[in-house]
């Protein structure tokens, strides 16, 4: 299933391969660039990851990509449409999912009616439907529930469909979020440093996770993670951001072997007395 | 409270050791099953003994009616759940349909003097519909809307303008234009003006003031929390102004709300005497002109006609409501209200979503206004001011946010209270404590105008509830849970703390 190696960036990617294509994305805050001109590409079918130290920009990177955030300056393409500047909800509707960095459930809503939110763009009743609750409405809500429940179950949810998000424990919690991201039916899955606080076990087993989205639901995933060995473990392609720039990218091999990469982790002093 | 349940447990393990003692058998915990019968049915018994007890000297002669009412309240108690969720609703709705029925057999309450006048429950099933409005924006999605009365004054103008001779130009000859005049009851020959039928007029009003809440909504929506606030309090000031104001709308010589005078007569509403015959009668031709018709040997007035007009409305509103919670847009509703970001991650149009609220939630208070100025007879730019828009706030807040129930209780308190309840509390105290041949001992002289204090005991009473029972009386457990536990309000914390 997974494709091959990805070539370089430098070289441009044959059309349609390409599912993301960010062009010289740009982010000010004030005075500080927080992402300078990223170029960025992710392929259909690939997982891709996106490292760097605390600060590097990941975040706003997303929070671009999503419309969170209004780029200052710079183009987000996805499958072919400019999404530049659009409302979170109408890049959501065109099939790019995300989960949070830190966790934000609809946390007083039960698991069942978390996912179901997730629905709201691919369900269509409207007011006037859903006050008289005619029979095409019940159908569109039976199917959404079932599919709901398939989604909790595909993330080991079932059976925890009437729990409050609150108070799920923390791994679970994340599962939720990436649940509820697959049922906005994304074509492309952001996740936000998911193993975050997790322990070992867990973040074992959500590596093990990413390859079934991958397999089951052919998805493309586009990561942002701190452990490396589930970056390392999972990707296609890693890319590095340091100071809002682009320092690295490549497949992961590439990647932790180049001295720029190391530089930035480590530090320059690192890196010399390495080479000593 | 350990040490209570401690002692409770210590009696009762006691109680069963001292019958033990003399033979009698203890029977088996039977902790997971339905209980008996019998068991269910002592303490309910139990209380209303004690209720029979404590007020059986305020209706001194025993009264078949009440003790049957007692029987029946009893015996619902005791159905399985699975019926009784389907008979306590019928059961409380027959009985506020009833009310006209047994209003005059009713005992006077210690405090609060007589029940509630039909004048005041026609008020109070009027501000339901209005808190059940409000509560869809502040329960359901959670935007805070301090200038709701814009609404209520919306629908009551909608209906003023075009179901009165507001708009009758004079002809030639002096008499006044009749400009349209379309299924309207019993107007007089020689009244100009538009004369629409009052049961299209509150749909109108409904969907009028829907777009006029969609159009407050498109600016202000943006905002979040407090500044939302402020500028929904902005609106609803600048409602009453333009009602004030509006007998020569900018300068020109238009009159629209006819100032500080305000707008009367208002048609009555009514069916017609097509309606009315084919359903013999049962159907008044109109509101005013009804009265000799009778049911069971009672005289019905047009109050109680408006009284009933009002329980339809609020039961629609309440099933509306209802179905709109459980629907895709309450969840997205109550998903913007614990979490925006996330919920527009999700798919969720914000503005779009957002504005639907306010849309629903303008087009009760708009109804209602519509009726409340039919009821009245005509609108006033005074009863539009800022206190009623906090006075709606109160209900859903006191009711309990989000939560049906609690809001028709809420409404129903407070509007109880505003109409009558406190000016009998007040005569109740200064009976006691005032006069000089006061009943109990006097402690001043002259007596105290307590309704001058109203708005001062409102704000005791939210203030206590804020304090003790933040969710209200009868809370939605999500929004107590969201109270307690606090929900995402700050816009992206974590990619401006963290990923810059």
């Amino acid at each position: 299933m997974s494709t091959a190696a990805p070539a370089p960036a430098s070289t441009p990617a044959a059309a349609g391969e390409e599912l993301l294509v960010v062009d010289g994305l740009r982010k000010e805050f004030g005075g500080l660039v927080a992402v300078d001109s990223v170029d960025f590409v992710v392929r259909r079918g690939a997982i891709a990851s996106l490292i760097g130290p605390n600060g590097a920009g990941k975040t706003t990177f997303f929070n671009m990509i999503t419309g969170v955030y209004k780029p200052t300056a710079g183009r987000v393409v996805f499958a072919g449409e400019d999404l530049t500047g659009k409302p979170p909800h109408a890049v959501t509707q065109r099939g790019i999912g995300r989960t949070f960095q830190n966790i934000r459930l609809f946390q007083h809503m039960t698991a069942l009616e978390n996912v179901l939110v997730g629905m709201h763009s691919r369900l269509h009743g409207g007011i006037i439907r859903s006050i008289l609750r005619t029979p095409g409405l019940r159908r569109e809500e039976a199917r959404a529930e079932k599919r709901a429940r398939e989604l909790l179950a595909l993330c080991t949810l079932a059976g925890e469909e009437d729990w409050v998000a609150r108070n799920l424990p923390y791994g679970d919690q994340r599962r939720l979020e990436v649940a509820r991201a697959l049922a906005t039916e994304p074509k492309l899955l952001l996740l936000d440093e998911p193993t975050a606080g997790m322990n070992p076990q867990e973040s074992d087993e959500f590596r093990h996770f990413i390859g079934v989205l991958k397999r089951d639901l052919s998805l493309t995933v586009l990561l942002i993670e701190h452990d490396m060995k589930v970056v390392m473990g999972v990707s296609d392609h890693v890319t590095v951001l340091d100071f809002g720039e682009k320092i690295a990218e490549g497949s992961p091999k590439e990647v932790q072997r180049d001295p720029r990469v190391i530089e930035a982790y480590l530090g320059t002093g690192a890196l010399a007395e390495g080479r000593r | 409270m350990r040490l209570h349940l401690n002692l409770r447990e210590r009696a009762r393990k006691g109680f069963w050791r001292a019958l033990e003692a003399v033979g009698v058998e203890r029977p088996k915990e039977r902790w997971n099953r339905q209980p008996s019968l019998l068991r269910r049915a002592l303490p309910p018994l139990a209380i209303g003994l004690l209720v029979l007890a404590i007020a059986w000297p305020v209706w001194a002669t025993p009264r078949p009616s009440l003790l049957a009412a007692l029987a029946i309240a009893y015996g619902l108690y005791l159905l399985p759940s699975r019926a009784r969720k389907v008979a306590l609703p019928a059961a409380a709705i027959l009985l506020v349909v009833a009310y006209p029925f047994y209003l005059g057999e009713l005992f006077k309450l210690p405090l609060f003097g007589p029940f509630p006048s039909m004048d005041t429950v026609v008020v109070m099933a009027i501000f339901t519909v209005m808190a059940l409005g409000l509560n869809v924006v502040v329960g359901y999605a959670g935007l805070l809307d301090l200038g709701y009365v814009a609404f209520y004054a919306m629908g009551a103008y909608t209906a003023a303008w075009f179901a009165s001779p507001q708009f009758a130009g004079q002809n030639p000859d002096g008499s006044y234009k009749r400009n349209v005049v379309f299924g309207a009851i019993d107007v007089p020959e020689g009244i100009g003006g538009f004369h629409i039928n009052l049961w299209i007029l509150f749909l109108v009003a409904g969907c009028f003031t829907a777009l006029v809440g969609v159009i407050i909504g498109l600016p202000t929506l943006r905002l979040r929390g407090d500044y939302l606030a402020i500028v929904t309090l902005g609106f609803g000031e600048i409602m009453p102004q333009v009602a004030r104001n509006g007998d020569r709308l900018f300068g020109t010589s238009f009159n629209l709300t006819n100032g500080p005078q305000g707008i009367n007569p208002i048609d009555t509403p009514g069916f017609g005497h097509t309606l009315s015959d084919a359903t013999g009668g049962f159907l008044p031709s109109s509101y005013l002109s009804c009265c000799n018709a009778s049911f069971l040997n009672h005289q019905i007035s047009s109050t109680e006609l408006f009284f009933w007009t009002a329980v339809v409305l609020v039961l629609i509103t309440v099933f509306c409501s209802w179905r709109l919670r459980d629907s895709r847009l309450g969840r997205a509703w109550i998903a913007i209200r614990e979490d925006e970001v996330a919920a527009a991650a999700m798919g969720v149009p914000l503005m779009r979503t957002k504005t639907w609220s306010y849309a629903t939630g303008a087009f009760f208070g708009g109804v209602a206004g519509a009726l409340f100025a039919a009821f009245k007879g005509g609108v006033f730019p005074d009863d539009f001011f800022f206190n009623i828009s906090v006075f709606i706030l109160c209900m859903v807040i006191l009711g309990g946010m989000g939560n049906i129930w609690g809001v028709i209780v809420g409404a129903c308190v407070l509007a109880y209270l505003n109409q009558e309840g406190i000016a009998n509390i007040g005569g109740w105290i200064n009976d006691r404590f005032s006069t000089s041949d006061a009943q109990w001992f006097q402690v001043w002289s002259g007596g105290i105008d307590v309704p001058k204090y109203t708005f001062g005991i409102y704000g005791a009473i939210i203030l206590i509830v804020m304090l003790f029972r933040p969710q209200g009386l009868i809370g939605s457990s999500r929004r107590k849970q969201e109270l307690q536990q606090g929900v995402h309000d700050e816009p992206l914390y974590d990619s401006q703390a963290q990923g810059r």
